[in-house]
């Protein structure tokens, strides 16, 4: 036998496959199975379509933002309204998929890593309304700065597991989740929460977020007639953005731009941003993409004031569209990603989460550079009611008292 | 022939099985480390595994996870992996080396497979590289002589132990229970299931580990397997010590009561 007989399952260009244990090769394999024939039942896509209308409020409208466009070199800004959904953000769409497909491999139990919680509160709503056992881990440091995001998940009945091994954060809580998998497989499946992980995830989470860019396109189409000149969305693991970005990926004349978390600036390599050049390719999680490592291979801890985008790698399929020419990446930084909170919520009345918040940011520089004429569609991921505590103390809103009442809220979740 | 794969030859000729024991590079420290490898052999392990610490390790338990951090933040790197691959093969102590992909991959996989070989290794372990992704290291071990240990888990079909063994080399590794190294003790007759569902496969030789935590359950095991493989008891004799020497002192014991126990 040559290697030649095994197929290289999963790529994006050369990106994506799946680096596991060969102990989770067979629920690997299990998963593709059930998904691909959920993927052509109707059954399965009735059941799905009918939850996303009456429970998650699908379609998610799209709103017009012209106050705020005067920051954007006065284009038109459109707005993909995800933080409408149930739960407050994206991420809401995968989970019920998943879920679904749980029960539909006759496993009684759901685990997913949380960063600060978005995803796992969208994990527990998911096992809460599906009757699913649920454990969510979390790195120790998110616990203790989202203990709001703690309380809700266990109020949906979930138990939260907190990580204290590594750096305590995001990627130790995805270690852990894969580490709760590879033993206890045989009941449980793993939600990962984005766009990246081991062949079939990369693949299976962007079709159930698919729905965001296939409504936008026909709802930008039917409101102005014509396609927008630019999408933007925010890129943590890279979920949102490629739902939304997915659609139009044969629209060769709509530009694709993903804002990566650029945290304290590139140069001060305090950041998420893992297109930047300081990110290479490698594995993570079970994916080849960008990564940032040293030059050991070690990964090197991200920084962002978005725990959503606090991210070392990406997921493959973003991987690809940057080196394919098709997408293109920036980092925004805390600052950019805050000034443009703050502008939305002064000049429209929305709360932005701090990840959706780097979105707009690029939708200011954008603007800026392509003019009046130029039509943008910004997906708004999710809601910053999470995210209040870090943007009161971001900008001195919080007195002295208050805070110390105050528990913190601050935002973690990947997009 | 490897000289991993010697001893275990040498072993089977005996008429027991072998023991392999686990140690990351770099904890407490790397000279420590190394000591603590020879120690190991000297007190009865045939062959030992290097390990090189990882910042991800997915497959590995609280005991293996602490020693690798603790290594990497006393700022171990990919070249003291070599550095002791080269003083135990100078020692004649058989060795492999076991590491998570992505360093592998950043080194270059042909840099280290010849690396490696240049130092006197016998091969690589890999528990997050599965055959399917493997075939640039594959080709590098083929072409440098080192063996490619894969492993194989209770889940793996009868069609991935085929192809999964067919491009192994040296060893087959036998991860005996659906856990992270630590986790909980292995079971004889399910460890005894897995290896004769390997068995039916290939005629390499089969090293159980995951699981295995004393000279009881090395004996039980080494009545069917051709290898036993212990990570977390060893790592643990120098995590719970509050010196380096009391620590090595009392591997060589917990070593030396398992090395009676494949010769039961």
């Amino acid at each position: 036998m040559t290697t030649a007989d095994f197929p290289r399952v999963g790529r994006f260009g050369a990106f994506g496959g799946r680096y596991v244990p060969e102990a989770l090769v067979a629920a690997l394999e299990e998963l593709e199975e059930h998904r691909t024939k959920a993927m052509h039942d109707p059954e399965f896509l009735g059941e799905l379509a009918e939850l996303q209308r009456t429970y998650t409020g699908r379609p998610s409208i799209i709103t017009e933002v012209p106050r705020f466009a005067e920051h954007c070199g006065g284009a038109q800004v459109v707005l993909k309204r995800e933080d409408l959904n149930h739960t407050g953000s994206h991420k809401i769409n995968n989970v019920l998929a998943q879920g679904l497909l749980t029960k539909r491999m006759g496993k009684t139990r759901v685990i997913a890593e949380t960063g600060a919680g978005q995803h796992g509160v969208a994990t527990a709503t998911a096992a809460a309304l599906m009757g699913l056992d649920c454990t969510i881990y979390m790195g120790r440091v998110d616990t203790e700065r989202q203990a709001l995001n703690v309380a809700r998940m266990r109020l949906l009945g979930a138990e939260v597991v907190p990580v204290d091994h590594g750096s305590r954060t995001l990627k130790d809580a995805v270690n852990e989740a894969f580490r709760d998998w590879v033993t206890n497989v045989h009941n449980t499946h793993y939600v990962l929460g984005t766009v990246t992980g081991p062949y079939p995830f990369p693949e299976m989470v962007r079709d159930f977020h698919r729905v965001i860019g296939v409504e936008a396109r026909q709802q930008v189409l039917d409101a102005y007639g014509r396609l927008p000149d630019a999408v933007l969305a925010c890129v943590g693991g890279g979920s949102n953005a490629i739902g939304i970005f997915h659609r139009f990926i044969d629209d060769r004349d709509v530009r694709l731009i993903g804002l990566e978390g650029g945290g304290e600036g590139i140069e001060s390599g305090r950041h998420a941003s893992r297109f930047s050049g300081q990110g290479t390719p490698g594995v993570l999680h079970g994916a080849y993409t960008y990564v940032l490592q040293d030059d050991d291979g070690q990964t090197i801890e991200s920084h962002s004031v978005s725990a959503g985008l606090d991210y070392p790698s990406v997921g493959p399929e973003h991987a690809f569209l940057k080196d394919a020419g098709r997408a293109e990446y920036y980092p925004v930084t805390d600052e950019e990603a805050m000034e443009a909170f703050r502008l939305l919520a002064r000049t429209e009345g929305i709360l932005p989460a701090i990840e959706s918040a780097h979105a707009l940011a690029g939708a200011m520089r954008i603007g800026r550079e392509l003019g009046r004429d130029a039509l943008l569609l910004v997906n708004l991921s999710g809601r910053g009611d999470k995210d209040v505590h870090t943007a009161g103390q971001w900008f001195g809103l919080i007195d002295n008292d208050a805070e110390d009442a105050a528990e913190t809220d601050d935002p973690k979740e990947q997009v | 022939m490897t000289a991993v794969a010697d001893v275990l030859a040498t072993a089977k000729a005996e008429g027991r099985a072998a023991l392999i024991g686990y140690l990351p590079v770099g904890f407490p420290s790397v000279r420590d480390s190394i000591e603590a490898m020879l120690a190991m052999h000297d007190a009865g392990a045939d062959a030992i595994e290097i390990g090189l610490p990882y910042s991800d390790p997915l497959i590995d338990g609280p005991i293996i996870q602490t020693a690798a951090s603790k290594a990497l933040a006393a700022g171990v790197r990919v070249a003291d992996v070599i550095a002791a691959s080269r003083e135990l093969a100078a020692a004649g102590a058989p060795h492999v080396v076991m590491s998570y992909w992505n360093p592998v991959l950043r080194y270059g996989v042909d840099r280290f497979a010849a690396d490696l070989a240049e130092a006197g290794c016998s091969g690589m372990i890999t528990p997050d590289l599965v055959p399917d992704e493997a075939a640039d290291w594959i080709e590098a071990a083929r072409k440098h002589d080192l063996n490619r240990v894969f492993l194989v888990a209770p889940t793996s079909s009868p069609e991935r132990i085929a192809s999964t063994t067919a491009v192994t080399s040296g060893f087959v590794y036998a991860q005996s229970i659906m856990g992270v190294t630590g986790s909980r003790a292995v079971r004889g007759e399910e460890a005894k299931a897995l290896v004769d569902r390997i068995r039916e496969h290939t005629d390499l030789p089969i090293g159980v580990g995951i699981g295995v935590s004393n000279a009881q359950q090395a004996a039980e095991i080494a009545a069917f397997a051709d290898a036993v493989i212990v990570g977390t008891l060893p790592v643990r004799q120098l995590v719970e010590s509050e010196t380096v020497a009391d620590g090595i002192r009392r591997l060589r014991e917990v070593i030396g009561e398992l090395a009676e126990g494949v010769r039961r």
